[in-house]
């Protein structure tokens, strides 16, 4: 019964989505005040729709009813309860309803929170939001519906992936959703603005809390992933150029990129067809990204085969919305013409940089994951792209991008001087200079460059702060209520270069790691990395829904044991799989990383031994951004003064 | 130039829909990599053995008794000492399967085997690497099938498990014995 629910709450949802995106954005057209009125309305109900419709969904994994053909496939009445609710978007079908679930949960907060909008552009933001919801819930309904029943129900599902079976995948999938989908919210304030024919400030103030929250999560759920990835897989990996890491990347990249351009609409009321064309191409990314390696025409390590009807209706959804968006585009860019002019050293210009790098990493990114596909294509070539070229792509530009980005927030806006930015900052460019020739020495010129550049922009960022604040130059009391007095978004902004500082520093690090494969009987041991690793001792150790084999691995620094690791190899039942459980012991800057690979027939066991340096830095960094983010999102400025202080200007313009 | 972004991604999604039908129509799988040989004889080589043991060349392959496989493996390749029991498996139920050892060298060889053990019935070494280009070899551990004219019939990059085996091997050696 509460399936067939979920199933019609499914359906109704697809009415209520379709209505809310008529609705949304004919009225305006009609200047019609109520009809305007009930694009809210709609968004609110069409949300709870699609919730009642999880939750049924949610419902039918926690009782596992193997008579719904999702449940039976993908779960089992053996995994534990926060698995099998998990379990319910570990795979296709149910992955498109929490997708759907968290889009209409964007329109939702923008109908419940817009009240500060003009209603008209209210109601075609969300009226564009209702057509791709509707959309895309047409799909679930129609070719991918996770409410089919079976009988006979088989006694027991087939099992949920042990590798999903994991605190860090569980979570992975809606963070990262929420990432991907919460740039619609910009998109559709993008072609809002194209539909009204007109972009000033305060367009570009309400589309930046949006956009820094998707940004946010995005952020999160890439570096949730990949520390998923470097813990689990076992093989000290964490970033593997794979195309379905790439098409979170690359939204990213223009995510990151719109966010910065925002800033230059609010302020300059410059870059306005561009920075909508980011919107548009930053969720064009996200949709294409997570539809395409689904439709298995990219060859990818997470298979999330979708029959090829199902390609075709994905194909088409796409070519609308994307196809559509960029249509309209094409039409109404031309007339929104600049207003603000900017000199090329400026804060405006160092923007500029910062996006024609982002982008172009994007396209690098982007050419490089739909090359193999189109190559066989056209020429009838196997061929794949794999991490060198992305590594020797990427990171010539990136360089310059760590360069820039130290210097570009110590610019003033209109019209800048080099040297007063520099002289603020000559204190990080001596150390970083100084770690890149001790580094030099040390290791490679790389390696060196990554670290001195990690070094650069975090100290930058430091020094930038303090510089605003005159620390030292000044009282200190004058300093911290200088401190106090500046926007939590300039605090944001440094911590966000703080962190990306950060996480090139661990990336930088993680090349000196060391590793070694040896086998290894109990009692005996091994060097590497200046330590010394012993296996004590092979057991066997239960475990909820898997047997597994622990061996006990200790480390000793010139003698003296430190540290005692229990990688594990778990081995399920249903279904039958080996995982290989790392052990990591990280003391902050530097993981020490064992993995019992497997016990080989002639007796002992093989591990996998792993020194790296830094590694944690990797992930800190990726959070350090998020948390940058955050603060910047609590600043009040973005809150509730500027778009509540801007309604009195717009009212003005509309009478006009 | 405001129209640029619409005629990138028309061609894009054109291509996109090409592939589409192309793999609906079975003309194209992404994961699948055909081999140039499937169809035709191995190139010419001539390869040493193991451990003073002979090798093998394209003329042993000429015209086996049985279908065989060749599988290439490396005993630092990760994947293979993972696949290695699977092989092994293979090998008591009477197939033939001889090796060749990419890149690798002896004693490097002698310690794997001791570890998976040896379950191939003639072993070479491609110390080179440069068979393995004439033969197109994608990466180890990859496996090719051989019928009984000597005829390559199937071609498997990465380890072979258990549904490689019950959905493409176990039917094409019906097929070929």
């Amino acid at each position: 019964m509460i399936p067939e629910l979920g199933h019609f709450a499914l359906a109704l949802a697809v009415a209520l989505a379709f209505a809310q995106g008529v609705i949304g954005v004919f009225a305006p057209g009609l200047r019609d005040a109520r009809a305007m009125r009930a694009a809210p309305a709609l968004a609110l109900s069409h949300f709870l729709a699609i919730g009642a419709s999880f939750l049924g969904l949610i419902y039918a994994g926690v009782v596992s009813d193997f008579t719904v053909e999702n449940v039976a496939d993908f779960s089992s009445s053996q995994v534990p309860l926060i698995y099998r609710i998990t379990g319910t978007w570990g795979n296709h079908d149910g992955s498109m309803v929490l997708w759907c679930f968290v889009l209409s949960f964007c329109g939702a907060t923008v109908a419940a929170f817009g009240g500060n909008l003009p209603a008209s552009l209210r109601a075609r933001v969300l009226g564009v939001l209702g057509f791709v919801s509707g959309g895309f819930l047409l799909f679930t309904l129609t070719v991918s519906d996770p409410f089919t029943r079976i009988w006979p129900p088989p006694l027991d599902g087939a099992g949920v992936n042990p590798i999903l079976q994991d605190p860090g995948l569980a979570f992975h999938p809606p963070v990262l959703y929420t990432g991907y989908v919460g740039f619609s919210v910009a998109f559709a304030f993008a072609i809002a603005a194209l539909i009204e024919g007109r972009i000033d400030a305060a367009w570009g103030r309400w589309v930046r809390p949006w956009a820094l929250v998707s940004w946010c999560f995005l952020t999160s759920g890439i570096a949730l992933g990949s520390w998923w990835s470097y813990y689990t897989l076992g093989w000290g990996g964490y970033w593997f150029w794979d195309p379905v890491e790439n098409a979170a990347l690359l939204p990213w990249l223009t995510g990151t990129a719109l966010l910065h351009c925002a800033i230059v609409v609010e302020k300059r009321e410059a870059l306005k067809a561009w920075t909508v064309l980011l919107a548009i191409a930053t969720f064009s990314l996200s949709l294409s990204g997570t539809f395409l390696v689904r439709s298995g025409i990219l060859n990818s390590v997470h298979s999330f085969a979708a029959a090829p009807d199902q390609g075709l209706f994905i194909l088409a959804l796409l070519a609308i919305t994307i196809g559509g968006s960029l249509l309209l585009f094409a039409i109404r860019a031309p007339v929104l013409a600049a207003t603000g002019m900017f000199s090329p050293l400026s804060r405006e210009s160092a923007l500029v940089v910062n996006n024609i790098f982002l982008c172009s990493i994007a396209a690098v990114v982007f050419v490089g994951t739909l090359y193999p596909p189109f190559v066989n294509l056209l020429f009838g070539i196997q061929l794949s792209v794999g991490a060198p070229f992305f590594n020797q792509t990427v990171l010539p530009l990136t360089a310059p991008l760590i360069l820039a980005m130290a210097i570009g927030p110590l610019l003033p806006w209109k019209r800048a001087a080099l040297r007063p930015a520099l002289e603020r900052i000559w204190f990080a460019a001596v150390v970083a200079v100084i770690v890149f020739l001790v580094m030099t020495e040390q290791s490679n010129a790389i390696t060196a460059l990554g670290l001195g550049g990690g070094v650069w922009v975090m100290l930058s960022a430091v020094s930038d702060i303090a510089e605003r604040a005159k620390l030292g130059r000044v009282k200190l009391g004058d300093s911290l209520a200088r401190l106090r007095a500046m926007p939590r978004a300039a605090f944001g902004a440094a911590l966000g270069h703080i962190g990306f500082g950060v996480m090139v520093f661990g990336i930088a690090g993680m090349t000196l790691a060391s590793q070694k494969v040896v086998v290894l009987n109990p009692g005996q041991s091994t060097e590497l990395g200046g330590y010394s690793w012993k296996l004590d001792d092979l057991r066997d150790a239960p475990g909820p829904n898997y047997a597994q084999r622990v061996a006990d691995v200790t480390i000793s620094d010139e003698g003296k044991p430190f540290l005692t690791l229990h990688p594990s190899r778990r081995i399920f039942t249903t279904p039958k799989v080996i995982t290989n459980d790392a052990a990591i012991h990280t003391n902050g800057f530097q993981d020490i990383y064992v993995v019992f690979a497997d016990e080989p027939a002639g007796g002992g066991a093989e591990l996998r031994l792993n020194r790296h340096p830094l590694a944690p830095e990797i992930w800190f960094g990726g959070l350090i951004m998020a948390l940058g983010g955050a603060l910047s999102l609590s600043d009040r400025r973005l809150r509730v003064g500027a778009p509540s202080r801007k309604r009195a200007a717009k009212a003005a313009g509309v009478v006009a | 130039m405001f129209t640029a972004p619409l005629a990138i991604v028309a061609v894009g999604g054109l291509g996109f829909y090409t592939i589409l039908e192309r793999m609906e129509q079975d003309k194209y799988d992404p994961h699948a990599l055909p081999s140039p040989l499937i169809g035709h004889k191995p190139p010419t080589f001539n390869l040493p053995g193991f451990n003073g043991a002979p090798g093998f060349s394209n003329t042993d392959l000429a015209a086996p008794a049985q279908p065989m496989l060749v599988n290439w493996f490396a005993s630092w390749c990760m994947p293979c000492a993972q696949e290695a029991p699977m092989i092994a498996q293979l090998a008591k139920t009477g197939l033939p399967i001889w090796g060749v050892a990419y890149q690798d060298q002896p004693d490097a060889l002698a310690s794997y085997f001791a570890h998976y053990g040896n379950p191939y019935t003639k072993l070479a070494l491609d110390t080179s690497g440069l068979t393995a280009i004439n033969w197109g070899v994608y990466g180890v551990p990859e496996t090719y099938l051989i019928d009984k004219a000597g005829i390559v019939r199937w071609r498997w990059a990465g380890a072979i498990t258990d549904d490689v085996l019950a959905n493409g091997l176990n039917p094409l050696l019906a097929k070929y014995t």
